[in-house]
């Protein structure tokens, strides 16, 4: 059995390995373009003040509007989103009005025979006060909750994150 | 004068062969519907073939106005559609050719299954079939939201959620498919374009000349 290299074999694998540099040197590049937006940082939001006061919140949810700047790759917008606030005791609680089964809005007591319920009008979604979805309709999960907190009087709206009210 | 030319050409280069061999074969009798009207269900895969190639040629002309830009698209839709020539003829070709296209594919796979044309020694035919369908699919998903409206936005929105619910990697397809973790917009509507008409077709080439070629080497399955 023979170590040698012969001349052929040399010739293949240079040539491979020099063919597999030149792929590799056109597909690497172009790979990462496009899997960019898998390594994107979201940028950490800071609370948003809006121009409804503490002092306005009862229990019963109200719209609470509030705008911020977005970024979307190239395209700068100010954005307005509106969430569902509500006081719980000591507590102020503030609900995404997208609906967990396809993303339209929901809209507190909308439905007159739920008039203490979260109602989405697509497909009669509806949701109890704290989010819980009603079992037997078509939202998959609670609703999506936000931080909430209060700055000079005023209602701020943070992050959204995961229904805490729902066990 | 047509002929000369011809036969200038062929003396040279001999391409009668060429296309003798796309274009003579015999079709078999149990699938003309000149011999047997019921055989017009073989018809069907010619005709999503006829309407796919209508999809492309729509699909060209379309881009000569369009911009898949969110600030200009949907005005760009709605000027070749009511302000140019012939603009809600081409646009209607390639709206309603888009929905015409999966009614005929999925005419003939039934045709392809019924016939139990997908059995040996045409195993590998039915699976490139089926990537067919998975591109066609693809090509009707991407296509849907260029318009920019409202219905293609929810559309969109709803089929990306449909993505994330894939176990493990649905948010990773969905990032990637959108072009940002939470935005629908300027970034999704130019990846969807870039689908749409650089990626899906590509691959749609690539997949239609293989079913091709494996129909022409191991042709028509037989009668009933």
């Amino acid at each position: 059995m023979s170590q040698k290299v012969t001349r052929r074999q040399f010739l293949n694998y240079s040539l491979m390995g020099v063919g597999s540099f030149m792929a590799a040197g056109v597909i690497l590049p172009m790979g990462r373009f496009a899997l960019d937006p898998l390594f994107q940082e979201e940028a950490a939001g800071s609370m948003i003040t809006t121009s409804v006061s503490a002092d306005e919140i009862t229990e019963t949810p109200v719209k609470v509007d509030f705008s911020y700047e977005q970024q979307d790759g190239w395209y700068e917008s100010e954005v307005t989103d509106f969430v569902w606030v509500y006081r719980d005791g000591e507590d102020i609680i503030a609900l995404s009005p997208v609906c967990k089964h396809l993303g339209c809005t929901v809209t507190w007591a909308g439905d007159e025979a739920n008039p203490n319920r979260f109602f989405c009008p697509c497909h009669n979604g509806l949701y109890e006060k704290n989010g819980q979805n009603v079992p037997g309709t078509p939202p998959r999960g609670p609703l999506d909750q936000y931080e909430v907190g209060v700055s000079d009087g005023y209602i701020t709206i943070g992050e959204m994150k995961a229904n805490e009210l729902v066990n | 004068m047509l002929n000369r030319i011809y036969d200038w050409i062929d003396d040279r280069i001999d391409i009668t062969p060429i296309w003798r061999d796309v274009a003579d074969h015999e079709v078999p009798e149990h699938v003309n519907p000149a011999y047997h009207f019921s055989a017009f269900v073989y018809c069907f895969g010619g005709l999503t073939f006829f309407i796919t190639v209508i999809q492309i040629l729509s699909g060209m002309f379309l881009t000569m106005y369009y911009v898949p830009d969110i600030v200009n698209a949907w005005n760009s839709v709605y000027y070749l559609q009511h302000d140019v020539a012939a603009g809600l003829i081409v646009r209607g070709m390639h709206h309603w050719g888009a929905s015409l296209v999966v009614v005929m594919m999925f005419l003939h796979t039934l045709r392809v299954f019924f016939t139990g044309s997908y059995k040996a020694p045409r195993e590998l035919n039915w699976v490139v079939g089926v990537l067919l369908f998975l591109v066609m699919l693809g090509l009707a998903f991407t296509g849907y939201l260029l318009p920019w409206d409202m219905k293609a936005l929810f559309a969109t929105k709803v089929g990306l959620d449909i993505a994330e619910s894939v176990p493990f990697v649905g948010e990773w397809i969905k990032t990637l498919l959108a072009g940002d973790e939470t935005i629908i917009g300027a970034q999704t509507l130019t990846r969807f374009f870039a689908i749409h008409v650089f990626f899906l077709p590509a691959a749609l080439f690539v997949l239609m000349a293989i079913h091709f070629i494996m129909i022409r080497r191991q042709g028509i399955s037989g009668p009933l």
